[in-house]
């Protein structure tokens, strides 16, 4: 099945096409495939925000109040939430769109809810493609929200170059905030529902944080061997209030300032660099992953091997190596 | 195209109504039948349920009004998706739809009308089995 039609129009910044292109990518990854291969070359003008943070802690709110301010200043924004798939069912129920009722009627806005479909990490499968698309769409900004996180939930500083994380006053001590996983991700610490107690101990939690342990903070000296300078980055801390919009001039300027440090430094081409590894990586493994299920449940020579194993005159481990060696990739 | 394909359903209220209870079920049961449930919740004007319409791309729309105002509401809702060009989501009313407001709201394309006490696999099934595409 081809999906010109849909492109094109796509391209002409059609919001059904857009709508049912990111159905299509959701529910078929060959199709996902097609797609992506068409409009690729068109993708990078979108800037592309994460938000995370535990579930309650105002991730959709924020939003909602964030997409009014650039709504002002005349950008197209492209919204994508993440909500859980039921391990037991495979259902899911999708309420972020809830708290964003203000922007359904908004125009430039589009708002796209998606189940994770069981994937870990804190986005789907399809996030990845969604971005792409509505980039294509014609977003000057895509705002994605991942489920809600517990610590070790991390995918989204893959795709975005800016990473909000959200806190809550009264919610962790100080050594939940020294360990490892989300805070290490971060670009900016959003203390929200500020007018509760424990607010400003929060904010001088993250601070001690962020003070014992700079020399790890975005170390991209791995990442990009050719950088003789590495840029790094000092995670911003802000406390607001998204139900009314208090301080959200200040987490804008911070915004602003991570963009421009991106570009400045150069350290935005970093960025693309890991994102294409990482997005490859992510393919290449879903896609081994299904050939070797394929070959598991089909190939006789496995079924030896696992007999072999079973008597012990195997171990998995080596019928690991083996399969490998099957599947001529070694 | 169908790998991986879920069912993706629209359950919200129109209109002033802020009996929210049954449509909060409906979107548990249809949940637990494996369905992707989109939630918007009370108060949505009918632009609210067609911008939602457009933007989400469901397989399913279901109206939850016991507020008495479907006549009104209904064919509105229906009519705009018609200027939109949507035709192959399934749009179901439930609530409190008295027996002869039922021709009417049939005439413009509506469906279901399950009222108070429906099973709720009932209305799984109803979802199920009436999908346009």
């Amino acid at each position: 099945m081809g999906f010109e039609a849909l492109i094109d129009r796509l391209l002409k910044g059609d919001t059904r096409a857009a709508a049912r292109l990111i159905t299509i990518a959701e529910n078929d990854i060959g199709a996902a495939e097609e797609i992506i291969n068409s409009i690729y070359k068109h993708t990078g003008k979108a800037y592309i925000l994460g938000i995370t943070g535990a579930p309650g802690s105002g991730k959709s709110t924020l939003i909602s109040t964030l997409t009014n301010i650039f709504v002002k200043e005349g950008k197209k924004v492209g919204i994508i939430c993440v909500d859980p798939t039921s391990p037991l069912t495979g259902g899911a129920l999708l309420g972020d769109r809830i708290r964003m009722k203000k922007h359904f009627t908004t125009d430039n806005v589009f708002i796209r809810s998606m189940a994770n479909r069981g994937q870990l990490g804190g986005l789907a499968r399809a996030t990845e493609d969604a971005i792409k698309i509505l980039d294509v769409y014609g977003c000057d900004i895509v705002i994605i929200e991942t489920v809600g996180v517990g610590q070790s939930e991390v995918d989204i500083f893959r795709p975005a170059q800016s990473v909000l994380v959200l806190l809550v006053p009264g919610m962790g001590d100080d050594i939940q905030a020294i360990k490892a996983g989300i805070m290490e991700i971060t670009d900016i610490f959003v203390v929200n529902k500020m007018d509760l107690p424990g607010a400003d101990r929060k904010v001088s939690d993250i601070t001690q944080m962020l003070e014992l342990s700079m020399s790890f903070k975005y170390d991209y000296e791995n990442l990009n061997q050719d950088h003789a300078i590495v840029h790094k980055w000092t995670p911003k801390i802000v406390k607001l209030n998204s139900k009314t919009g208090e301080n959200f001039d200040n987490l804008l300027e911070i915004i602003n300032e991570h963009k421009a440090f991106l570009k400045e430094t150069g350290v935005i081409e970093n960025y693309r660099l890991n994102r294409i590894k990482n997005e490859t990586l992510q393919i290449l493994k879903h896609k081994l992953t299904r050939k070797v299920e394929g070959l598991i449940h089909s190939n006789p020579q496995i079924d030896e091997y696992i007999r072999l194993v079973m008597d012990k005159s195997m171990d998995p481990y080596s019928m690991a190596n083996l399969i490998i060696k099957l599947l001529g990739i070694e | 195209m169908s790998e991986n394909r879920r069912i993706k359903v629209l359950v919200c209220k129109p209109g002033l109504d802020g009996h929210d209870r049954g449509a909060k079920v409906i979107a548990r049961a249809l949940r637990d039948a494996g369905m992707e449930v989109i939630y918007t919740g009370i108060h949505q004007t009918p632009d609210d349920v067609v911008n939602t319409v457009i933007q989400e791309d469901p397989d399913a729309v279901i109206l939850s009004i016991l507020s008495g105002a479907h006549n009104a509401l209904c064919p509105m809702i229906m009519e705009k998706l018609k200027e939109k060009d949507i035709d192959d989501v399934l749009v179901a009313v439930g609530g409190i739809i008295p027996d002869e407001d039922k021709p009417f709201l049939e005439k413009h394309g509506l469906k279901g009308f399950q009222g108070p006490g429906t099973e709720l696999k009932e209305i799984v099934e109803f979802v199920k089995t009436n999908l346009k595409r």
